[in-house]
C-alpha cells in the first residue's frame, strides 16, 4: 500500500515579510521549519504502517524551493520511506487551487495509492484548502478534523472526526484523502539512524519539465485568486488599566465588572 | 446584470444552524451592491423552520431535501451542489468557516475550478469591476489581505462563525422557497457508522463567559483553577492561548484563537496571555474583555475594558474564594 504525505516548509516565526508588490511572502529571509501540524499528518501515516499487516510505503510530498528538501528530509528522519518535490520558478506564488492542481498534476504521474494525508493547515497561509480541493480535483472522498484512526485495511479506513457538536466515525473508501489535527497524538522525534537514512536518501524533484504541464497552469499565472492589499490589523478597544497592587483589590475589581454585566 | 449572491445555509443535527443567518447578513450587504438576488441553499431531510431563512433575508432559497442529505458528506453534498453551482452561475458562493464549510468549500472549487479564499473576516464589493473583496487575517495573524477572484466565476469564500450579526428578524418579509428532490442513488465512499455528541457543559462558543489561561499560569495544574472558577460563573467556559496547547497544558479543543475557536462571548477574561494577533483574532469581538497581565506591556490590555497589570496567580485563588462565598 502506497501512502502520501503533504508537507510544507513554513516561516519558523510570526515575523514574516511580505513583497508589497506581489502580496506574497518573502520566504528567503527567514527561517524555515517543517508545518508543524504537518507533524501529526506524518504521525498518522506512521501509526497506520504499524497498524496494517502488509507492506507500507510512505512517500511524503512537498512543493517549494528547493530549500524545501529540508523538510522531507525531516519526514524521513521520522519513517518516510522517500521524498519528492515540487520544484520550479513556475510554481511560486500559487494559491490553493494552483497548489492542489500542481500536487494533483504529480500525484497521477506516481504509481497507484491507497491515501494522501495533510495536516489540518499550514501555519503560514492557515487556509486548510489544499487537501480536500486535491480530493475534489482528483475526484477523491475526503474527511476532514480526523482525530484518530480506527481501523484500515486494503480497502477501506475507519476514522474518528471532531466536529462543533461530536465525534463522528466515518468510514471511507480507499482510495482517499484525509486531513488530521493535533487530536491525534503527539508527534514522535526523528531517530539517530532515521537522521542517517535522511542524509543518504536522495529526494526526487520534479520540475515544471519532469511534471510536464503548462506553465500558465501553475504557480502564480495559474492561481485563480490575486492578493491585491497587505495592511496591518488596528486594534482599538481602550478600557481601564489599573497597577493592582492588591490582589484582594483585584479580584473586586472583576467581581464588580462581572455584576455590571450581569453574569453575578 | 450580474449573477446572484449565494450562500451555503449549514445544517446540524436536523436543525438549520444559526451560522445561516449570519451568512445571509454578510450576504445582503453584497447583494444590495450588486442590485442581485441573494439565495440560500440548504440541503436537509425533513426540516421545519424554512421560511425563517427569508425572514433572516433571502430572496429564495433552494431547498434539496433527500434523506442522504440529512448529514454532512461531502461526496454527496457535491453531487448535489457542483451541477447545481455549474447551471445557476452565481456570482459569489458563501458558506461558514466551520468543519463544515471548510470541507465543502475547497472540494467544490476544486470540481468547478473556482477561486475560494478561507476564513474571511471582512467582505466588500470593489466599486468598478462589482468583484468581490476578501479579507482575511494571514501569517499568524500579523497582516490582513484582501484578495479577489479576477477572471473566474463564481467566487468562493468562507467567513468566520460568529464574526458577524444576522440581521433582524422580519416576519412579514416574503421570498420563494423552491424544494428540490435531486436523484441520489450513487454508492458513495463515505459513509457515517456512529455519531457521539459531545459532553462538554457549556460548549465554548455559545458559554456567557470564557475565561482563558496563557503561559502566564506557569504550571499545567494551574489551568485546574480556571475551571473551578468557571464552574463558579454559571455559564462559562475554559479556554486557552495556542501556547498552552502546543506545550499540553489543555486540549486542542479549548484552543481560542486564528488556529483554533472564534468567541464573542459577554464578558472574555484573558488570564497571563499576552495576546498575540494570533489570540487576538479569536476574541477581540467578545462583547467585554478584562485581562490579567503582570506585564503592563502586553497587547493584550489594548482590548482589554479591564485591565489589571498584576499576577494572575495572586488574584485567581482570592476571586475563587470570593465567588465560592457568594454561593453560600
Amino acid at each position: 500500500m502506497n501512502i502520501y504525505v503533504l508537507v510544507k516548509q513554513v516561516p519558523a516565526t510570526d515575523k514574516v515579510k511580505i513583497d508589497e508588490a506581489t502580496g506574497t511572502m518573502k520566504r528567503e529571509e527567514v527561517e524555515a521549519v517543517i508545518n508543524p501540524l504537518d507533524l501529526y499528518a506524518i504521525e498518522t501515516a506512521l501509526e497506520i504502517k504499524e497498524m496494517y499487516k502488509g507492506d507500507i510505503r510512505i512517500t511524503a510530498i512537498s512543493m517549494g524551493p528547493l530549500k524545501a528538501e529540508e523538510v522531507l528530509k525531516e519526514a524521513i528522519a521520522m519513517g518516510c520511506d522517500e521524498g519528492i518535490l515540487l520544484s520550479d520558478k513556475a510554481f511560486a506564488g500559487a494559491d490553493t487551487w494552483a497548489t492542489s492542481y500542481t500536487i494533483a498534476t504529480l500525484i497521477k504521474r506516481l504509481n497507484h495509492f491507497s491515501l494522501i494525508i495533510t495536516g489540518e493547515r499550514a501555519t503560514d497561509g492557515e487556509t486548510g484548502q489544499v487537501g480536500p480541493s486535491l480530493a475534489g480535483q482528483l475526484a477523491l472522498p475526503i474527511v476532514t478534523y480526523i482525530s484518530k484512526i480506527l481501523e484500515i485495511n486494503e480497502g477501506y479506513i475507519i476514522l474518528e472526526r471532531e466536529t462543533e457538536e461530536g465525534t463522528e466515525v466515518i468510514k471511507m473508501s480507499l482510495p482517499g484523502v484525509i486531513s488530521v489535527t493535533k487530536a491525534i497524538g503527539e508527534p514522535r522525534l526523528p531517530t539517530l539512524k532515521g537522521k542517517i537514512k535522511a542524509r543518504n536518501t536522495k529526494i526526487e524533484v520534479f520540475d515544471l519539465e519532469r511534471l510536464n504541464v503548462a506553465k500558465e497552469e501553475v504557480g502564480l499565472s495559474g492561481s485563480l485568486t490575486r492578493v491585491v492589499k497587505i495592511f496591518y490589523p488596528k486594534i482599538s478597544r481602550v478600557g481601564k488599566k489599573i497597577r493592582s497592587k492588591d490582589p484582594e483589590e483585584a479580584a473586586n475589581l472583576i467581581i464588580e465588572f462581572l455584576e455590571e454585566r450581569g453574569i453575578l | 446584470m450580474s449573477g446572484e449572491v449565494v450562500i451555503l445555509g449549514e445544517v446540524r443535527r436536523g436543525r438549520i444552524h444559526p451560522v445561516t443567518y449570519e451568512l445571509l447578513a454578510w450576504g445582503k450587504g453584497l447583494s444590495e451592491k450588486l442590485k442581485t438576488k441573494l439565495s440560500a441553499l440548504i440541503l436537509g431531510y425533513n426540516l421545519k423552520g424554512l421560511e425563517e431563512v427569508i425572514h433572516y433575508g433571502a430572496d429564495k432559497v433552494y431547498y434539496f431535501e433527500h434523506p442522504r442529505l440529512d448529514i454532512f458528506n461531502p461526496e454527496v453534498y457535491a453531487e448535489v451542489l457542483t451541477p447545481f453551482i455549474e447551471e445557476m452561475k452565481p456570482d459569489i458562493v458563501l458558506a461558514g468557516a466551520t468543519t463544515t464549510g471548510r470541507t465543502i468549500m475547497p472540494y467544490l472549487a476544486g470540481k468547478l475550478k473556482a477561486g475560494l479564499t478561507a476564513d474571511c473576516t471582512s467582505l466588500d464589493i470593489e466599486e468598478d469591476t462589482g468583484l468581490l473583496l476578501q479579507t482575511r487575517p494571514a501569517i499568524g495573524g500579523n497582516v490582513l489581505a484582501t484578495i479577489k477572484t479576477p477572471n473566474s466565476k463564481p467566487q468562493m469564500a468562507t467567513v468566520r462563525p460568529r464574526g458577524r450579526k444576522p440581521l433582524e428578524k422580519d416576519p412579514k418579509r416574503g421570498g420563494e422557497i423552491e424544494i428540490i428532490k435531486p436523484d441520489i442513488n450513487f454508492n458513495s465512499r463515505i459513509e457515517m457508522l456512529d455519531f457521539k455528541p459531545r459532553e462538554e457543559e457549556v460548549s465554548l462558543v455559545d458559554a456567557e463567559v470564557v475565561i482563558s489561561g496563557g503561559k502566564g499560569l506557569k504550571d499545567s495544574r494551574n489551568i485546574s483553577l480556571l475551571f473551578e472558577i468557571s464552574k463558579l460563573l454559571g455559564s462559562s467556559a475554559v479556554g486557552a492561548s495556542r501556547a498552552v496547547v502546543d506545550i499540553g497544558w489543555i486540549g486542542y479543543s479549548h484552543q481560542i484563537g486564528l488556529s483554533g475557536k472564534t468567541v464573542n462571548p459577554k464578558v472574555y477574561i484573558a488570564v497571563g496571555i499576552s495576546g498575540a494577533i494570533q489570540h487576538l483574532a479569536g476574541m477581540m469581538n467578545s462583547e467585554s474583555i478584562i485581562a490579567i497581565n503582570k506585564d503592563s506591556e502586553a497587547p493584550i490590555f489594548q482590548v482589554a475594558d479591564l485591565g489589571i497589570v498584576g499576577d494572575a496567580l495572586d488574584i485567581l485563588p482570592i476571586l475563587k474564594k470570593k465567588l465560592e462565598e457568594r454561593k453560600r
